[in-house]
């Protein structure tokens, strides 16, 4: 079937520190994306009309493109059209904080907009501050509303990493190709093996997340 | 008795519509003031007025001599003894019902949590609530999620209850459990304004009766002589909308 070739050599601890480098970027851009996303959802309610019109032509430029042109846009472009010399790593945090802080701030400002106004003045009746109402009444409420959905962007935010390999990273799926074409004489069925290797690699990585998702929207299910 | 409540010709305008005009009124310690008037009249911006919740264009409204003056960035120590309770209820869906209620007073009035809670229950427990102490706003209905946010003001201890419309959004069946709550806070002398379209209710519940058009006091009496015996025609006419 093709596993056996996963036992030679250091074979299945590359494939492992390869996970480790897709997981590395992925997580790097996700604490990037919370921060921005936060930050720029929390300015999208404030209904500034130049904020609204730089916000919105920014998410549909994120939504439109496809990672992967973003990802050569970034690497390649810049590096010819500007005369950046930018790692690949660096590019795909880029490109993957780009796309996480657009998604994000949607989620926050969806939370935020959907906590009517008169919660506020709920929390104010009772002679609550607005740092006090911020911090026991309406932030609570957001993170109960966003964290599923959050944690939805996490998991596609690692799968997505795959494509990085596409400007030269060397992460688990390019890893994988590496050892399939290395022992395409001695193992001709490698890739079944290899690629369901990694298949389930990618499974034990996102699914404590998406159950871990499901548990909570069930819990704050209201 | 000493008056809690003064307020003298407070104005509010909403661009060029005048929402409250000149509006004069006293509430004295354990009295129960009834406000009501079509909708749109102003009631609503009214008891907005007397949180701070509104910016007032002209006028005063002093609450036991203080001034309430919604540009100071003191609103909250205002709003610390005028409670204030809403027709959506407007508990918090995160906190039970215990939680709700105990959450203000330790933050803003520092009072230990077993101390609170144990007044909380006390308060519960008036209101046939005690067994819900756990639960969440959800697992509620209207009528006792609009017990809880009422008690919930109670814990704060004000020195003025307002209640905006408290059944207007609760089924028939439900207003009459939370109607039986404020009639006993009521009797306990407690100072409240109340804005209701329940005319059998503001009867029952209050001291003085004012019935307010068009952003201004058209009438004020007795519920007796406000009732059975309107003086203007405008009044006449909105309590005869409630027969049939």
């Amino acid at each position: 079937m093709g596993f056996e070739v996963l036992l030679k050599g250091s074979n299945m601890s590359r494939l492992l520190v390869g996970l480790a480098v897709a997981l590395r970027i992925s997580m790097i851009s996700v604490a990037i994306s919370i921060v921005l996303g936060v930050i720029l959802g929390s300015l999208m309610t404030l209904k500034n009309p130049v904020i609204k019109v730089v916000s919105k032509i920014y998410l549909e430029f994120i939504r439109i493109m496809p990672q992967m042109v973003l990802l050569f846009l970034v690497f390649f472009g810049t590096t010819k059209a500007l005369g950046i010399n930018m790692s690949a790593d660096t590019a795909s945090i880029i490109v993957f904080s780009l796309w996480g802080t657009a998604e994000m701030s949607d989620l926050v400002r969806g939370a935020l907009s959907g906590i009517p106004k008169i919660q506020y003045e709920s929390s104010f009746s009772l002679g609550m501050t607005t740092a006090q109402t911020y911090i026991h009444v309406i932030i609570p409420q957001i993170i109960r509303r966003m964290l599923p959905l959050s944690i939805n962007l996490v998991t596609r935010m690692i799968k997505t990493t795959s494509l990085v390999m596409m400007i030269g990273i060397v992460e688990v799926l390019k890893v994988g190709q590496q050892i399939i074409e290395a022992n395409r004489k001695s193992s001709p069925n490698a890739a079944f093996g290899v690629y369901a290797t990694i298949f389930i690699l990618y499974f034990l990585v996102c699914w404590p997340i998406s159950i871990l998702s499901k548990y909570l929207e069930k819990k704050w299910e209201s | 008795m000493d008056e809690i409540l003064s307020i003298k010709n407070l104005t509010k305008t909403f661009d060029d519509f005048v929402v409250l005009d000149h509006i004069n009124m006293d509430v004295k310690k354990g009295e129960v003031v009834v406000i009501v008037g079509p909708s749109g009249c102003g009631k609503s911006t009214f008891l907005r007025c007397i949180n701070a919740f509104e910016k007032i264009d002209d006028g005063s409204v002093l609450l036991s001599g203080e001034s309430i003056n919604p540009s100071k960035g003191k609103q909250n120590k205002t709003r610390e003894k005028v409670g204030m309770v809403f027709q959506s209820y407007e508990l918090f869906p995160h906190k039970t019902v215990l939680q709700n209620m105990i959450l203000a007073p330790m933050k803003v009035k520092k009072v230990k949590k077993k101390d609170a809670e144990k007044e909380a229950l006390v308060l519960l427990e008036r209101v046939g609530l005690l067994s819900k102490k756990d639960s969440y706003p959800h697992q509620l209905s209207g009528g006792q999620k609009q017990r809880v946010a009422i008690v919930r003001a109670l814990m704060m201890n004000p020195e003025v209850l307002l209640l905006d419309e408290i059944t207007a959004a609760l089924d028939p069946e439900m207003v009459r459990e939370v109607l039986d709550v404020v009639i006993n806070l009521a009797k306990e002398g407690r100072t409240m304004v109340i804005v209701t379209h329940e005319m059998l209710f503001a009867k029952a519940v209050a001291d003085r009766m004012i019935f307010i058009d068009g952003g201004r006091i058209v009438e004020e009496g007795d519920p007796v002589s406000f009732f059975e015996n309107p003086q203007t025609e405008r009044l006449k006419k909105f309590l005869n909308s409630f027969t049939y």
